[in-house]
């Protein structure tokens, strides 16, 4: 029997309740110096009902853009083989490694009316500083990796004959894809799905300076939180965080059953 | 795929490569779509932050990174990065010890817990640390002056001018949260698959616990302890939201380099910003080129990635 077990079992529930669970828990005995009134009053006004709309519909659409984006090029680093191919596949990470403020105030100063892609659209009529395609923007570069690397070692592992076998029972390629490779990687893009809109409402530092922050119109939600902590208002910035923390829980729960999915559709392929 | 069933398939490769691939237009045009696509949203922003980090030329570029408040800025970054990584290297190698080698009750628990950081919004990580310690926090009433529960205490705290919150320490703290779960997640399935057969074999063989861990399975675990390591200290380096709550921004005092960057942005300096910016921008460069390094360097880390 191999040694260190309660030493080692003991530091990881240390250290996981003195770094994670305890300062959790803070939130929820916070909550409790309001009333049920005063809790559902702040979590109800006007500024923080319009922030979640934001923030739910903008990760939404993120999330969406980036499972059709996302697919074609995991696809194509699988399937094709192109010029500067490995350079792509590893920046496809970056929005993992750079940190968000920098992504913030570069996708911001590229959208300004001066930057260099703002002043494309701004003859077409298009802003996206200080507007919510804007916040979409940003929460499109975060969530990208999300879905290539969910889908990516799934399209490596598909096995070819299945592909094979629709064809020479006579499907076209389309009908294959459609009816064959698609439903196979379906649990991984809605595994990606669902990671990139999780860390989309959450997102703070990458969508801040594209936004402007106006109240009612371009706030998100984490916004609506950091405001009350600057004034001191502890109070309701927790009874809007709880808010928060109780959609992700639910997202990881729902993540978690994804992954089971995508993993036993996985060890089926490779059997 | 069996080497039998690459000949079994030899004789209708031609047939297949008209039917399971697609037309070159189609290819063409798929490559193109994900080439712009990833163009307008991956290179034109890297290739834009060093464009505006010398847009004010190399002399700006260096008074802007010699500048105190930046040197304060870099240093504080590199200590919370210090002190966060390590501890939570140690704690990744216990957690996977006692995850992968031993069986007991709530382990799938214990390893939704440990992913729990990575679902918490950054915002809501520096909140919870200002009401465990800030003024009106749970441990903040007793640290409290005004409030004296334990007045050595206090005295002591006032003495060395020790505070948590809008300070060093709660920086620290909440980078600490931040990058909790990196090398836990990235050791956790490795030391699964390796099993306990190596370390039982060294043990029968006699070697202490101490031992067999150094000798048996460190070598073993390495390359994905130095992969969690990468993306650990990325994380810790660059650490924006949560550190914004705790530090209160004192300039030259408790601003890491993200939060100078944001000064130096809203004091409109934004070739300034776009300098420091650059610091971080290289630092991701290398991070990602690391990372590409260690995974061709260990195929065994693919398996982690296809469990992920």
């Amino acid at each position: 029997m191999l040694p260190g077990f309660k030493l080692t079992l003991g530091f990881t529930l240390f250290y996981l309740g003195l770094i994670v669970l305890i300062p959790l828990a803070a939130v929820f005995w916070k909550t409790t110096t309001l009333t049920w009134p005063q809790f559902w009053q702040t979590i109800t006004m006007p500024t923080a009902m319009a922030s979640y709309r934001l923030t739910f519909g903008a990760s939404f659409l993120a999330a969406l853009v980036n499972v059709i984006f996302g697919l074609i090029v995991a696809w194509v680093l699988v399937r094709y083989e192109f010029f500067g191919k490995k350079i792509v596949d590893a920046l496809v990470d970056l929005p993992f490694a750079l940190p968000t403020a920098v992504a913030g105030i570069t996708l911001a100063a590229l959208y300004s009316k001066t930057g260099w892609i703002g002043q494309l659209l701004e003859p077409l009529g298009i802003k996206a500083a200080n507007t919510q395609l804007g916040i979409f923007i940003a929460l499109t570069f975060i969530g990208l990796p999300f879905i290539v690397r969910t889908v990516q070692p799934i399209l490596e592992d598909l096995d070819p004959e299945l592909e094979e076998a629709a064809s020479s029972l006579g499907a076209n390629r389309w009908q294959v894809f459609w009816r064959v490779v698609l439903p196979m990687l379906t649990p991984a893009l809605l595994t990606g799905f669902a990671l990139a809109f999780a860390r989309a409402l959450g997102e703070y530092g990458s969508v801040i300076f594209i936004a402007g922050n106006i109240p009612m119109k371009t706030q998100i939600t984490p916004v609506i939180i950091m405001g009350e902590l600057d004034m001191f208002d502890y109070g309701k910035a927790t009874a809007i965080a709880v808010v928060m923390l109780v959609v992700s829980f639910v997202l990881l729960l729902t993540i978690n059953v994804l992954q089971w999915w995508t993993n036993r559709y996985n060890t089926n392929n490779l059997a | 795929m069996t080497p039998a069933a690459t000949t079994f398939h030899t004789p209708h490769n031609i047939v297949h490569r008209h039917t399971t691939s697609e037309p070159p237009a189609v290819r063409r045009a798929l490559i193109g779509v994900a080439l712009v696509f990833l163009s307008l949203f991956l290179f034109l922003p890297l290739v834009f932050v060093f464009t505006q980090a010398f847009a004010k030329g190399i002399g700006f570029y260096f008074e802007t990174l010699r500048d105190p408040n930046a040197w304060s800025a870099i240093k504080l970054t590199l200590l919370a990065a210090a002190i966060a990584v390590p501890l939570n290297c140690v704690f990744g190698v216990c957690a996977a010890w006692a995850i992968a080698k031993f069986d007991f009750p709530g382990k799938n628990i214990l390893l939704t817990l440990i992913d729990l950081p990575f679902s918490v919004s950054p915002v809501i990580a520096g909140l919870i640390y200002v009401l465990v310690f800030g003024a009106q926090g749970w441990l903040g009433l007793y640290l409290n002056a005004d409030n004296p529960h334990f007045p050595w205490l206090q005295n002591w705290l006032n003495d060395h001018n020790f505070k948590i919150i809008f300070a060093v320490p709660g920086i620290v703290l909440a980078t600490i949260f931040v990058t909790f779960p990196f090398v836990a997640r990235e050791l956790i399935p490795l030391m699964q698959a390796q099993g306990r057969s190596e370390e039982e074999a060294a043990r029968v063989l006699g070697a202490s616990g101490w031992q067999t861990f150094w000798r048996v399975t460190l070598p073993n675990i390495k390359w994905g302890l130095i992969y969690g390591v990468i993306l650990c200290n990325a994380r810790a380096m660059g650490e924006f939201g949560a550190v914004s709550v705790v530090s209160g921004k004192i300039r030259g005092q408790t601003n890491t380099i993200p939060l100078h960057i944001e000064a130096l942005y809203d004091d409109y300096n934004f070739t300034g910003a776009f300098a420091v910016a650059s610091l971080l921008a290289f630092l991701a460069l290398i991070t990602l080129g690391l990372k590409t390094w260690v995974e061709h360097k260990n195929a065994a880390l693919n398996e982690i990635e296809i469990s992920k």
